[in-house]
């Protein structure tokens, strides 16, 4: 788990650190954009991504940065913006949530097919209908095949910190992808915590500059983009983007290594709890997180063996990371946090069925689905996953359907 | 009197009573204070006169639980009508403390709090030291300093100083000031109310 | 798109990622003039070089020297007639596609001038 410096004190590289700031996760990020001041951001507003652009807005309007900012007139056209300006030349940012991303879910496609290292802050959130506002994984799975390296933190810090590792991460030349962070809707945007900042020059130095090899506004580029592929070339673009998809896990890696060095607060692609000497483990993504650990100290307490995998680079899915985390592991719960409807998995159990399907002594799995539509899961209902989770592990049967935490 | 940290607190009141805000600045006094923080709102539909919630956590280690606080060290209600109508003692800890704005401690409405021995009960007329200094009945900030008096972990000047740095970022300095008023003033005027066990029960 | 000009087909690790083109003028050398069925026939005697059609033409196939229309680059014209549609004076006609008609305006085939020397 990541630690956390005490106001005034300094990180490993003995910089002095500006006052800890009490904002919430949508704050942090914008705060963190200010640092990067991109060249271009183009939005459109949505619960709970708010906060992050208003937050920028101001930043543009009291001068603080040099970004071009572009009221658009919907999340396809704020992408758009972002693939243009970053076709141009420029370093380019969004943010959304949800039903947003799915507006914006062709272009999606075309920034990662495009090769254009645009950097999105997704502030997770259901799907309508019916209506809802609330956080859960649907948006999250609705990309997870987009040729996106994902990152999910589970806090306002680790929003913060991700994002400023992002450019780095989307911008090496081996990746050359965009790249999304993704924070839980309302549990982190609108979490108000205690947030450790960088000094703007570290930031600014870490981030550099963005230094494409070819663009469109470079003096006497005859460069065309978006071209015509239909079935000449087109698989094997997309051949590339499995290298670059692959390639993005190790630079992911440094790059977080690198923040973390910095900030004195180490970050991993897949975070393990008490796991040592579990037998027993639950995998989470995000925010969740910290009722999830509630739960597994409880069951400590009543002496059973259990731990926590949290995924925190959900695309690519850190296979080998996993693999090691659930090594001697004999019975996974799987907390999905959105229902892959008609598939014979949802998301997560899909990706770990699918990652431990070769391990000598693969871990059984179960599936719970929690949290849906904002729902919120206490640390009783995670505890009671692993009261099953632990019964499966003796009784060695594994269930085909999921359980559903908390359904009324 | 006092409890020791971790704190949690769930706070009560209706949309435009500025419950999102006092979180807000009793997370920010808790930073300045030195300690660790969360300020969670519970999300509706936001419109004015609706219930709603909030949730403050304030601990000397980092706050990793983020949702809901179901078992509240402090419950802080904004609008005494919400008594009855929403359960605002639920989960109250064994020794917690429930700060109620009223203007009548002796409201039918505070006998129809179940609460148990060794629960304390504060009220203040916040709504009237706030609209007496600021003109609007929004009584956060009166409450706040009803909050300081009862738990030493974040004393009257560190709330002020929360209060003056977040409010000036928005607010004109007349209001700033009649805010920092309405904090002592609601520390001093607070009322420690004799709880009747059981009464209801 | 790729740019490689040899015959051999180049693999996956070899092409541009991102479909970026790196060199100019691939617009060139795709001959549009293969989709053609109907070609522009030009009666110079009526054209009052109002360069309308040199405008519109989606393939920039209008020939031009000294601001006159001299021909019609029938590599690159795919026949669409928007050239017809758009003349004021009505001088362009779309005539079936044929050796015969294809001489009358083909600034390749050696009427008027050629390609390189009209620009």
């Amino acid at each position: 788990m990541t630690t956390t410096q005490k106001q005034g004190q300094k990180p490993s590289s003995g910089i002095t650190l500006p006052p800890a700031q009490a904002i919430n996760g949508g704050e942090a990020v914008a705060y963190a954009m200010r640092q990067i001041d991109p060249e271009v951001v183009a939005a459109y507003p949505i619960t709970p991504q708010t906060f992050i652009i208003e937050k920028f807005s101001e930043y543009v309007a009291d001068g603080l940065v040099n970004t071009e900012y572009i009221n658009v007139e919907s999340e396809h056209a704020a992408m758009s913006a972002c693939v243009g300006a970053t076709a141009a030349g420029g370093r380019a940012q969004t943010a959304t949530s949800g039903p947003g991303l799915a507006l914006m879910y062709e272009m999606l496609w075309v920034a990662s097919g495009m090769r254009l290292p645009i950097v999105m802050h997704l502030c997770s959130r259901s799907f309508s209908a019916p209506l809802n506002i609330l956080c859960d994984h649907s948006d999250v799975m609705g990309m997870r095949e987009s040729s996106w390296p994902m990152l999910i933190g589970s806090s306002p810090q680790e929003a913060y910190d991700q994002a400023v590792a992002m450019p780095t991460i989307a911008e090496n030349k081996s990746v050359l992808l965009p790249v999304a962070n993704v924070l839980d809707g309302f549990t982190v945007t609108h979490s108000v915590e205690r947030v450790e900042v960088l000094p703007d020059e570290v930031v600014k130095e870490f981030a550099g500059e963005y230094e494409p090899d070819i663009w469109a506004l470079q003096p006497g580029s005859t460069a065309t983009f978006g071209t015509l592929d239909a079935n000449d070339f087109y698989f094997e673009h997309k051949r590339q983007q499995v290298e670059a998809m692959k390639n993005s896990l190790e630079v992911v890696r440094t790059q977080l290594n690198a923040v973390g060095e910095i900030t004195g607060r180490p970050m991993n692609l897949v975070e393990e709890y008490l796991m040592d000497d579990a037998e027993i483990a639950l995998v989470v993504l995000g925010s969740s997180e910290g009722m999830v650990r509630a739960a597994i100290d409880q069951a400590r307490a009543d002496g059973i063996k259990v731990g926590m995998v949290r995924i925190r680079l959900f695309r690519p899915f850190p296979v080998a990371d996993v693999r090691k985390a659930l090594e001697g592991i004999g019975a996974v719960g799987v907390l999905d946090r959105a229902i892959a409807f008609g598939t014979p998995g949802n998301g997560l159990l899909q990706d770990l069925a699918t990652s431990t399907r070769t391990m000598p002594d693969r871990p059984l799995l179960m599936d719970f689905v929690y949290g849906l539509g904002g729902r919120a899961t206490p640390k009783q209902l995670f505890r009671q996953a692993v009261d099953e989770v632990l019964n499966m592990n003796e009784t060695r049967v594994e269930p085909d359907e999921p359980a559903y935490l908390g359904l009324k | 009197m006092d409890k020791r940290l971790p704190i949690e607190v769930r706070w009560h009141g209706r949309g435009g009573q500025g419950v999102v805000t006092a979180s807000r600045i009793l997370a920010s006094a808790a930073l300045k204070g030195g300690y660790y923080l969360q300020s969670l709102p519970d999300f509706g539909a936001e419109r004015s006169g609706a219930p709603i919630a909030a949730y403050t956590r304030i601990s000397e280690t980092p706050v990793i639980d983020r949702g809901p606080v179901y078992e509240p060290d402090a419950v802080i209600v904004l609008d005494a009508s919400l008594i009855g109508q929403v359960d605002v003692e639920t989960g109250l800890v064994a020794n917690g403390t429930i700060i109620v704005n009223t203007a009548n401690p002796d409201s039918p409405a505070l006998k129809r709090l179940q609460l148990k021995p060794g629960q304390q009960l504060w009220t203040v007329d916040a709504s009237q030291i706030a609209i007496e200094l600021i003109r609007r009945n929004v009584p956060n900030t009166p409450i706040l300093g009803v909050f300081a008096r009862c738990f030493s972990v974040l004393d009257i000047d560190t709330m002020s100083h929360a209060i003056d740095e977040l409010m000036s970022e928005t607010f004109p300095p007349n209001i700033v000031e009649a805010n920092l008023k309405a904090l002592r003033l609601g520390h001093d005027q607070a009322k420690k109310i004799e709880v009747e066990v059981g009464a209801n029960a | 798109m790729p740019e490689q000009q040899s015959s051999e087909r180049p693999l996956w690790q070899q092409i541009q990622p991102g479909g970026i083109g790196v060199n100019p003028g691939s617009t060139e050398r795709v001959q549009t003039g293969d989709w053609r069925t109907e070609v522009p026939v030009i009666d110079f005697e009526r054209c009052t070089h109002c360069m309308i059609c040199w405008v519109d033409c989606p393939d920039a196939s209008f020939e031009v020297a000294n601001a006159k229309l001299i021909a019609v680059d029938l590599k690159h014209c795919k026949g669409c007639g928007i050239c017809a549609q758009v003349c004021p004076v009505k001088c362009i006609e779309m005539v079936p596609d044929s050796a015969e008609n294809r001489e009358t305006t083909d600034v390749n085939s050696g009427n008027g001038a050629s390609s390189e020397s009209a620009r």
